[in-house]
């Protein structure tokens, strides 16, 4: 006997085995695709073959209904690992005749005496994106944005890739360097809260986090509080607002002087 | 009849070897999650340590004994020497070169993403690279079994193939097709984004493709245990096959309803249809059944072997069982964890009991207690069983081996008992820290520390285990004779052609993940605007 025997409806064996898989197939698409879909009294389908997409998960916009209107903008920054990684040497020279109207709040050397922060050696990642949002609105400020607003995507590539290239320059007035504080290096898992460090730097570095060491504690401090309170909103899927608000004034406090109080030199070299 | 017995030890070594290290870091693992622990501050070393040990656990261990037990059943239950010995240990060096491949990403921090990828996530190349070098090593091993069955057939045209070929064959190609899942989601779009090719990746298509795997990889991995529960166990105590039919229709079973059923592990995700929940759900109850059918032919195979030892009476039989044999013990303890995991499983598959479960810790206690407990204690009994005829000497201490599978048994339901609890209470599997310090969860902090008590008495069994086998190698030689299969109460003499090939089994199987698989696969891959960036692990 072969298998082309087998492969037969005289064969008994194929009968069963086929009919039963065929049957238990039919029965669990019926009761997945038209009966539970009608059993939940809190959706309405206009028909079966309504009933059925809608259980077979084909994407569908529902009729009648528009997006609701974003009361503010939001960012529409994509950024990945490789964003702006091979900056020519044009391009850095360009960032640096730009970075000459930044100087007055950023310093010279992109370190700032004017609690606005660092930028020498920031990712250039970091600088693309918030200038971006500066200038789409999705960010704020009143010092910031009419600068932003004018600048061309070239030139926040080449201010972004200056910038980075900067080397680390200490803070302007070290303070002691203090001791990590729990917040920065366990977060508080059971308020969702993850530790500062797994991506600002320390433990790990998330693309788009900027670094936090030697920055103004005032800046730092009053940007927590925005995104607590939910006036900054650039972050697109919300992780900052999220932890902010979760954190309580004690800890905000402690992680803005635990960051303000190291050297950016501990930070992570950029690959 | 065993040759080959340097190929088939060498992949039992090379198995229990990676093993032992795995052992340890899951060990590790469980003592720095717990209150006993000192926190290390750094998230990052425990998901690396995850990941190798969910790498070598879930791909390199399991294949690796189904392939030694593979080959050991061809050439002993065909009494044929193995044919392709050359491509058997080109699989073999694959495999090595596959697992040092994907090892040194993940030891450098380069590749923490869990063995089950979870894409966005993306790790270091050579790890994805790595995994796939191991699938194919395995995959010429499918070959080889199907090859070698089809040369045995041509010598005995019509006659039944050995139960414990049959099945050995039928799981070969469970994991062929079941491994094809996981191969799509890491050619077409993981290793492309890893290699800096593309720079996003449609992550819930990704879960889709990983879920065709997950499920019956772990059918996979259970393989050999049935094929120990089958054909050695009654042999072993001293009994008879109470049903080789039974036997046979279990294994085809598993072939046909293993694999369209994985979606029960997206329960929780948004990108696949209730509909086709529901089917998987539905056909997750079925895979119960090969079990069930197994469980009643193992208990009165064993019931056979306590009458033919005097057993009396409507219980009294079972103290006339062999209790000092190792066989026995490695039985009743794997029945027993398959009970507990089973009815945990039979939790997870339905859609409503797993919400209050999903991506718990009840999750992780459950594989461990099905794949850690039942599946790998009879890797141990296989181990014990096969090891004379492998090395030539014989494993004297049985006393040490029951005290191995004690501490085994002891410390899996010590792990996994207060773990599934925990889980039932809300923890979070996946999670690197805790704090118990904290009134909410103060309470766990008993079970949790119970849990890693059974973890350091699962790498003491562990240790003991690859002591016994390594002072296996070194004792006095003896003949152990053939290697033998147990034989059924009724041997087969003629088999129905349905029964005696695989082919209408993995026509069905096929069948169903088009039917089950197809659509879902279909629509993911051709929306637009389904794909997320990339997050690339240790990139700044």
């Amino acid at each position: 006997m072969s298998t082309r025997d087998l492969f037969t409806f005289r064969n008994s064996h194929f009968r069963t085995g086929v009919g039963i898989t065929a049957a238990i197939f039919v029965v669990t698409a019926i009761a997945g695709f038209i009966v539970l879909p009608f059993a939940q009294p809190w959706v309405q389908f206009a028909n079966i073959w309504d009933a059925i997409c809608s259980a077979a998960g084909v994407p569908q916009r529902a009729a009648g209904v528009t997006a609701p209107e974003q009361a503010k903008r939001l960012s529409g920054v994509v950024l990945t690992s490789n964003t702006l990684s091979r900056p020519s040497q044009e391009a850095i020279g360009r960032g640096a005749t730009l970075a000459q109207r930044c100087a007055i709040c950023h310093g010279p050397t992109g370190v700032s005496r004017a609690d606005s922060p660092n930028l020498a050696g920031q990712y250039a990642a970091v600088i693309y994106k918030e200038l971006h949002d500066f200038r789409s609105g999705a960010r704020t400020n009143a010092v910031m944005s009419p600068f932003a607003v004018n600048l061309t995507d070239q030139e926040i590539a080449d201010l972004s890739n200056y910038y980075a290239y900067l080397p680390r320059l200490p803070a302007y007035h070290p303070t002691p360097q203090l001791p990590k504080p729990n917040i920065v290096i366990y977060g508080a898992p059971m308020r969702g809260i993850a530790p500062c460090g797994s991506c600002h730097g320390s433990l790990d570095n998330k693309t788009g986090s900027p670094w936090l060491e030697g920055q103004s504690e005032a800046y730092m401090k009053a940007q927590l509080h925005a995104f607590a309170s939910g006036e900054r909103r650039n972050d697109i899927s919300q992780q900052m607002r999220n932890i902010a608000r979760a954190m309580t004034p004690q800890e905000i406090e402690q992680a803005a002087a635990y960051y303000a109080s190291q050297p950016p030199d501990v930070v992570k070299a950029v690959d | 009849m065993l040759v080959n017995r340097k190929l088939i030890l060498a992949h039992f070594w090379l198995a229990f070897a990676v093993f032992g290290i795995a052992l340890t870091l899951g060990a590790w693992q469980m003592f720095i999650r717990s209150p006993i622990g000192t926190w290390l501050s750094n998230p990052e070393l425990y998901y690396r340590s995850l990941t190798a040990h969910g790498t070598v656990m879930g791909y390199v261990f399991p294949t690796l004994v189904a392939m030694a037990f593979g080959y050991a059943i061809s050439e002993s239950a065909l009494q044929q020497r193995l044919v392709g010995v050359r491509w058997a240990w080109a699989g073999f060096w694959l495999i090595v070169a596959g697992s040092v491949m994907a090892v040194i990403p993940i030891a450098l921090g380069r590749a923490s993403v869990l063995y089950t990828f979870y894409p966005p996530l993306i790790g270091n190349v050579f790890y994805y690279l790595g995994v796939v070098l191991v699938v194919v090593g395995s995959w010429i091993w499918v070959a080889l079994m199907s090859v070698n069955l089809r040369v045995w057939r041509k010598a005995n045209p019509g006659a039944p193939v050995p139960l414990a070929m049959f099945a050995n064959v039928a799981g070969s190609y469970l994991w062929a097709w079941t491994a094809v899942g996981a191969a799509l989601e890491l050619l077409l779009q993981i290793i492309p984004v890893a290699a800096g090719l593309k720079a996003t990746i449609d992550a819930g298509l990704a879960r889709v493709f990983f879920s065709w795997t997950l499920h019956a990889i772990v059918y996979f991995w259970l393989m050999p245990t049935y094929i120990a529960y089958y054909t050695i166990v009654p042999r072993a105590i001293g009994g008879r096959v109470y049903s080789d039919s039974m036997a046979r229709i279990s294994f085809i079973l598993f072939l046909v309803v293993a694999m369209p059923i994985g979606m029960h592990h997206t329960f929780g995700d948004p990108q696949v249809g209730a509909g086709f929940k529901f089917i998987h759900s539905a056909f997750t109850a079925l895979v119960a059944l090969p079990t069930l059918l197994t469980v009643f032919t193992i208990c009165a195979s064993v019931e056979i072997a306590a009458r033919l030892r005097g057993g009396r009476g409507m219980f009294g039989w079972i103290g006339a069982l062999p209790w000092d044999n190792p066989m026995m013990l490695a039985l009743a303890f794997s029945f027993v964890m398959l009970g507990f995991g089973g009815a945990g499983g039979l939790i997870n598959m339905s859609y409503q009991l797993d919400a209050s479960i999903h991506n718990t810790q009840w999750i992780t206690g459950h594989f461990h207690l099905i794949f850690g407990g039942a599946i790998v204690i009879m890797y141990f009994a296989i181990a014990y069983d096969l090891w004379p005829h492998l090395t030539g000497r014989e494993l004297i201490d049985l006393r040490l081996m029951r005290t191995q599978l004690w501490l085994w048994f002891i410390g899996m339901i010590v792990t996994t008992f207060p773990w599934h609890w925990v889980g039932i209470l809300g923890m979070p599997r996946r999670m690197a820290y805790f704090d118990f310090g904290d009134p909410a969860i103060a309470p766990q902090a008993l079970s949790v520390t119970l849990s890693a008590i059974g973890g350091f008495i699962l790498l003491a069994s562990g240790i003991m285990f690859i002591v016994i086998l390594a002072r296996g190698m070194r004792a006095p030689q003896a003949d152990a004779g053939p290697y033998r299969f147990a034989l059924a109460v009724h041997q087969p003499t003629t088999v129905p052609v349905a029964l005696n090939t695989h082919a209408l089994w993995v026509a069905l199987m096929i069948g169903l993940t088009l039917t089950n698989y197809g659509y879902p696969i279909l629509n993911l891959a051709l929306s637009s605007g389904t794909s997320v960036p990339a997050v690339y692990v240790g990139a700044q």
